[in-house]
């Protein structure tokens, strides 16, 4: 990338997998568990916390000489909040069934430990432009992580992608389902999304043996 | 009184906020090392969420509602001001945590001791966010039973961090796989957890159903029941607060 220099390309490619924030630092796991049965909805998500981290990262950016340290916690509270309300908006005006189905979980956004974490530890001491990639590749290394499991769970689950049949109609019996396949209904509830995050930890620690934690 | 029962033992095991919902998570999976620290905090969610939930259930229906400021005079009938809900929400949340600390620190010194470090992790906990969102979510009718919500959230949320903290403080005497120490086999237990959590799914459901059909005599009608039971679960993954509201 010409536009980028190398140091400001790993802000954005180093939390897409050795720093990813939901498997390595831990952060943001609350919303992005409970809404990953569906890709579609997996997508959205992702996309949101996109826009609220790369703006909200230049707005706190700008303002980081402003804020008096007593209160930024308030400060950034405010600015996320927001933000989510302005996503929370546009989604009920044209995608409204989307936004019933995640109900709750934009309004989480708020409290995304991945967000105040990125405030706390970089906008507060960087720059706009850097800060900025820092959001977007958070963000991003966050999104990824939520396709993946969104992408598992509605395929082995309802054989759908995007709500479009894959493996053929269950119901009828063709494609797949003709030779005796069944959608495991395992992945659809809700603890299945942590057993797949936790398979991904596993898969991405073996690969980077660097990665395992002391017992 | 049969409704706040209900309220207490669904929001306590079949909403559990951690295992039905992951809500609190990252407080969940950083603060679950040891039991004491895990009561510790468990005890501060409890007491948060029973304050902030029936605050915010206050502010939810006298200032944010459709047509809640009618009691301002006709005038105001009309406004809706609910897109303002996640802004109050979370002002009054961090407000409160602070105003708790700080009365806490004055008249209890000894519980702020032992609370006082995780008060201001509490703030940005999203299990009291969403306590908030899913009250407002749900539509609890009244005063008494936000309390009881919040309260009984509270007391789940500190069931699974007390039963998650026990389990990893055993499980340092096991041989995990090296690829998946500390956090992946955190992840993987509280989804067995989870799953052993959701068994809990038909204690108040179960009288309401039709009894089940027994004796199906085709496998046509086996297969059918199959593929509701299906939708039914994916129903159940996906709008969460509808099926609440059932």
């Amino acid at each position: 990338m010409a536009l980028l220099s190398k140091k400001d390309a790993n802000l954005i490619l180093d939390p897409l997998a050795d720093n990813n924030p939901i498997t390595i630092q831990v952060l943001g796991i609350c919303s992005a568990l409970a809404i990953t049965a569906e890709l579609k909805a997996s997508v959205v998500m992702a996309l949101s916390v996109i826009f609220v981290m790369g703006v909200g990262n230049v707005v706190i950016s700008l303002m980081r000489n402003l804020i008096p340290s007593k209160i930024r916690i308030i400060v950034q509270l405010v600015v996320v909040a927001s933000l989510v309300i302005m996503v929370d908006q546009v989604l009920k005006a044209f995608a409204y069934e989307l936004s019933k189905t995640l109900g709750v979980f934009i309004g989480l956004i708020i409290t995304n430990c991945i967000i105040m974490g990125r405030f706390e530890a970089f906008a507060l001491g960087n720059g706009v432009w850097r800060s900025f990639l820092d959001g977007i590749g958070n963000a991003l290394g966050y999104g990824v992580i939520l396709i993946i499991v969104g992408f598992f769970r509605e395929l082995l689950g309802s054989g759908t992608l995007f709500g479009i049949p894959v493996f053929g109609d269950p119901v009828a019996k063709t494609g797949l389902y003709s030779i005796g396949y069944e959608n495991n209904g395992f992945m659809i509830i809700p603890p299945a999304a942590l057993i797949v995050v936790g398979i991904i930890i596993w898969v991405q620690r073996s690969r980077n043996r660097a990665l395992i934690e002391e017992a | 009184m049969l409704e706040h029962i209900e309220l207490f033992f669904k929001s306590i095991f079949i909403d559990n906020m951690v295992f039905a919902v992951f809500l609190g998570m990252c407080s969940y999976l950083a603060v679950s090392k040891k039991v004491s620290t895990a009561v510790g905090l468990g005890a501060a969610v409890i007491f948060v969420l029973g304050v902030t939930v029936p605050l915010n259930w206050l502010l939810d229906t006298y200032l944010l509602q459709d047509g809640a400021l009618a009691w301002l005079g006709p005038e105001y009938a009309d406004y809706n001001l609910s897109f303002l809900s996640f802004i109050l929400f979370i002002a009054t949340i961090a407000t409160m945590v602070q105003l708790v600390e700080i009365v806490v620190e004055k008249f209890s010194p000894a519980l702020y001791n032992s609370l006082g470090i995780f008060l201001p992790l509490i703030a940005v906990n999203c299990a009291i966010l969403g306590g908030s969102l899913f009250m407002q979510a749900r539509e609890i009718p009244s005063l008494g039973l936000a309390l009881n919500y919040g309260i009984s959230s509270g007391i789940g949320w500190f069931l699974a961090i007390l039963a998650i903290a026990a389990i990893r403080e055993k499980i340092r005497y096991s041989n995990v796989p090296a690829p998946l120490r500390g956090l992946g086999i955190t992840f993987i237990i509280t989804g067995l957890m989870g799953i052993g959590f959701q068994s809990f799914g038909g204690m108040l459901t179960g009288d309401n159903e039709p009894p089940e059909d027994v004796d199906t005599s085709t496998a046509k009608k086996v297969e059918e029941k199959k593929i509701e039971k299906e939708i039914e679960d994916e129903e159940k993954a996906v709008s969460y607060n509808e099926v609440i509201n059932k």
